[in-house]
C-alpha cells in the first residue's frame, strides 16, 4: 500500500515536471523580455510556431535536434517582428502581441495541415525518463538567475527595464538591449513549443498549445520576474495539468477538469499581484513603455 | 538626404482616415506573399474573395449576417480600449450570452416568441456581462491584469459550453452530436426573406452603435471616459471614479458581446453547439482597432471585415486553404494597422538641405 502511494506521488511528480517544462521555458523567456521593459503577449503565437516548425523539420530531415534548432530560430524571428513594432515603431505593445498570436496560430495551422495525424519524431530520454530539453530548461534557471543578479549584463538589462533614461545616460544602447532580450524570449518560446511537439506529445494538432502561452504571461507575474519563481510556478501548473488526467477516471467531466488550469491561473494572478503590491516587487517600472530619447 | 522623424502634434481627422486606410493596404503585399508561397495565384484569390463576399445577392447577405456579431462585440471593445482596459474576452462573453439564452430557450420553449425572444436577449446580455464583470472586479479589487483574466475567462467559457453540450444539455435526437435539442420556433429569430440575416439583432447592433456614440459624446460618463482616455493622471484629480467607470463599461461591453451570442444561437444555429462563434470575439479586437475605436466607423468596418471572412471561405473552397488563413489575415492586418500608428504620431520627411521641409 505505502509502495503504491509512493509510486503514485512519484509518477504524478514526474508528470508535473514534464507538463511544467514548456511553461518553464516560456516563462523564463518572458521574464527576460519583461525585465528589459518590453511586454510580449505573443508567446502563444511564438510557441505554436515553434511547435509546428520543430515537428515539420524533424519530419523532413529526420533529425529532431535540427527541428528544435529551427523552432528556436523561428521563435526568435517572430519576436523580432514584435520588437520592431514595439521598440522601433513604439506602437501599442499589447495589440502587437495579440497580433503576433493571431498570426502565429494562423500560419501554424496552414503549415501544419500536412502533419495532422502523422506520428512524430521524439527526443530520447536520457536520465530518469526525462529528455535533454527538460534538463536544459531546469539548467537555465540558475544560469539566468546568476546572469540577472550577479553579472554586469543583468544590471544592464534590469536598468533598461527600470529606468531607461538613466541607462541611456550611462551610454547603454537601450533599444539594442531590448531587441536582444525580446529575441531571446522568443527563442525560448519557440523552444518551449518544440518541446510540446517533439517530446511532450510527439505529434501535431492545431492549437496544441491550448493557452499555455497565456499561462506563461501569468506565471511571469507569479514569479515576480524571478527565474527561481518561474521554476516553482511551472511545476505547480504542471502538477495541475497532471492531476487533471488523474482525476478523469473518477468520472468527473473532462471538460470541467479542463477549466482547472485556467481558473487556477486567475487565482494565482490575483494572489501574486496582491503580494507583489504588498512587497513592492512589482513589474519593471518601464514595462510596456517604449523609449525615446528626451521623451518621457 | 536624411530621414527626419518629428512628433506630430496635431492629428486631423482627415490624416487619421488616410493613414488608417494606407496602413491597412500595407497588408496586401504581405498577404500576396503568403498566397504565392502556397502556389495560389494572388489575383485570382483576391477576385474570388471579393466575389465571394460582395459579388452576388447571396454573398452580400452572408456578409451582412456575419457582420452582426462583429458589430456587437467590437462596439463594446471600442469603449473598453478607449479607457485602456484590455478586454480580450469578447469571445467568452459571446459564448456566455449564447449559453444563458439557450438555457432560457430550452427551459421555456412553450412561451410565445414575443415573450421568449426578449427574455433570451436579456439573459444573453446578463450572461455576457457576468463574464466581463468578474475580470473587472478582479482588476478593481486586486489590480489583476485584465488581459490574462479575460483571456482565461474565454477558455473557461469554451470548456463550460463543451461540458453542457456533451453532458446535461445534449439533445436526445441529435444522433450523438454534441448539440442541444433544436430550439422551438418561438425561440428562433426572424430573418429577412430567405437570407440568414436575423434583422432584430442587426437593429440592436445599429441602435447600440448610435447609443454608444451618444454615450461617449453627449453624456457625463462619456466625458469621463474621454478624460480617462486622454489623460488618466488628470482624471484622478478631477474626481473621476475609476472603479465605477471600469464596472460600467465592462458591463456594457460584455453585455453587447452576450447579445451577439444570442444572435448566433437564436438567429443562425437554432441550437447550442461548440464552434458557434468562429472566433468573432477575437476578430472584433481587430475591427475595433481598424475602426479607430469610433463606434460608428465600427459598423462599416464590421461589414468590410465580415466580407473578408466570407471571402476567406471561398479560399477554402476554391484553393483548399485551411481556415487558419483568416487568422493570418487577422494578424497581418492588425500589424499593418498598428504600424500606421507610428505615422500618426510622427511626421516623417526627407531632409535634403537644412531648409527643405515638406
Amino acid at each position: 500500500m505505502t509502495q503504491e502511494i509512493i509510486m503514485f506521488i512519484l509518477t504524478t511528480f514526474r508528470a508535473a515536471i514534464r507538463a511544467g517544462s514548456p511553461l518553464l521555458a516560456g516563462t523564463l523567456g518572458e521574464i527576460i523580455v519583461e525585465r528589459s521593459g518590453v511586454i510580449n503577449l505573443g508567446v502563444e503565437g511564438m510557441m505554436i510556431m515553434g511547435a509546428v516548425s520543430a515537428f515539420g523539420v524533424a519530419q523532413i530531415t529526420g533529425n529532431v535536434f535540427l527541428g528544435v534548432l529551427v523552432a528556436t530560430i523561428v521563435g526568435g524571428g517572430m519576436a523580432l517582428i514584435h520588437g520592431f513594432m514595439s521598440i522601433t515603431l513604439r506602437v501599442n505593445q499589447y495589440v502587437s502581441g495579440i497580433a503576433l498570436t493571431m498570426f502565429g496560430s494562423g500560419l501554424s495551422s496552414l503549415i501544419g495541415l500536412q502533419y495532422i495525424g502523422i506520428p512524430g519524431y521524439s527526443l530520447k530520454p536520457i536520465l530518469f525518463n526525462f529528455d535533454l530539453l527538460v534538463y536544459f530548461f531546469i539548467f537555465l534557471v540558475p544560469i539566468l538567475w546568476l546572469m540577472l543578479y550577479k553579472t554586469k549584463m543583468g544590471i544592464i538589462i534590469r536598468s533598461v527595464g527600470e529606468n531607461p533614461e538613466a541607462a541611456d545616460l550611462l551610454g547603454i544602447n537601450v533599444n539594442l538591449v531590448r531587441y536582444l532580450c525580446t529575441i531571446f524570449g522568443g527563442a525560448l518560446a519557440g523552444l518551449s513549443g518544440a518541446y510540446l511537439s517533439v517530446s511532450y506529445i510527439p505529434s501535431w494538432t492545431q492549437n496544441m498549445t491550448v493557452g499555455r502561452g497565456w499561462i506563461v504571461i501569468a506565471l511571469t507575474i507569479f514569479a515576480s520576474w524571478d527565474p527561481v519563481g518561474a521554476l516553482l510556478g511551472s511545476w505547480i501548473f504542471g502538477g495541475i495539468e497532471a492531476l487533471q488526467y488523474r482525476l478523469q477516471p473518477l468520472g468527473i467531466s473532462p471538460s470541467l477538469l479542463g477549466t482547472l488550469p485556467f481558473i487556477f491561473t486567475m487565482l494565482v494572478l490575483v494572489v501574486s499581484t496582491k503580494e507583489s503590491f504588498k512587497k513592492r516587487v512589482g513589474a519593471p517600472s518601464a514595462l510596456g513603455k517604449p523609449y525615446k530619447r528626451g521623451k518621457k | 538626404m536624411k530621414l527626419k522623424i518629428e512628433d506630430r502634434l496635431v492629428v486631423t481627422r482627415q490624416q487619421t482616415i488616410i493613414i488608417s486606410i494606407m496602413s491597412s493596404l500595407l497588408s496586401i503585399p504581405l498577404i500576396t506573399i503568403i498566397f504565392l508561397s502556397y502556389g495560389v495565384n494572388p489575383i485570382l484569390a483576391y477576385q474570388k474573395m471579393f466575389y465571394g463576399a460582395f459579388g452576388s445577392a447571396y454573398s452580400i447577405s452572408e456578409t451582412l449576417t456575419k457582420s452582426i456579431p462583429l458589430m456587437l462585440c467590437s462596439l463594446g471593445l471600442t469603449i473598453t480600449y478607449k479607457t485602456a482596459i484590455w478586454n480580450i474576452g469578447a469571445e467568452g462573453q459571446l459564448l456566455m450570452g449564447a449559453i444563458f439564452s439557450s438555457g432560457i430557450a430550452l427551459s421555456f420553449s412553450n412561451w410565445p416568441a414575443y415573450l421568449l425572444l426578449p427574455t433570451m436577449f436579456v439573459f444573453g446580455f446578463v450572461g455576457g456581462a457576468i463574464w466581463s464583470l468578474i475580470p473587472a472586479i478582479l482588476k478593481i479589487k486586486f489590480q489583476t491584469n485584465e488581459v490574462i483574466s479575460t483571456l482565461m475567462m474565454n477558455y473557461i467559457a469554451m470548456k463550460i459550453l463543451e461540458y453542457l453540450v456533451y453532458g446535461p444539455w445534449r439533445g436526445k435526437e441529435e444522433w450523438g452530436f454534441p448539440f442541444t435539442e433544436k430550439f422551438s420556433s418561438s425561440a428562433q429569430l426572424p430573418t429577412i426573406g430567405a437570407t440568414r440575416i436575423h434583422y432584430p439583432t442587426l437593429i440592436i447592433a445599429i441602435v447600440a452603435a448610435v447609443g454608444i456614440y451618444v454615450l461617449i459624446n453627449r453624456t457625463k460618463l462619456g466625458f469621463e471616459i474621454r478624460t480617462l482616455s486622454k489623460n488618466p493622471e488628470a482624471a484622478k484629480y478631477v474626481g473621476i471614479n475609476y472603479a465605477k467607470i471600469v464596472l460600467l463599461i465592462m458591463i456594457i461591453s460584455g453585455g453587447l458581446a452576450g447579445l451577439a451570442g444570442v444572435g448566433e444561437v437564436a438567429g443562425i444555429q437554432h441550437r447550442l453547439k461548440p464552434n458557434i462563434s468562429h472566433g468573432y470575439g477575437f476578430t472584433a479586437i481587430i475591427v475595433a482597432w481598424l475602426g479607430r475605436l469610433h463606434p460608428l466607423s465600427t459598423i462599416l468596418v464590421s461589414i468590410l471585415y465580415s466580407g473578408l471572412l466570407v471571402g476567406g471561405e471561398m479560399l477554402q473552397i476554391v484553393f483548399g486553404l485551411p481556415i487558419g488563413i483568416i487568422e493570418i489575415f487577422n494578424g497581418v492586418i492588425l500589424f499593418s494597422m498598428l504600424s500606421g500608428d507610428f505615422f500618426l504620431r510622427n511626421k516623417i520627411s526627407f531632409e535634403i538641405s537644412s531648409k527643405a521641409e515638406r
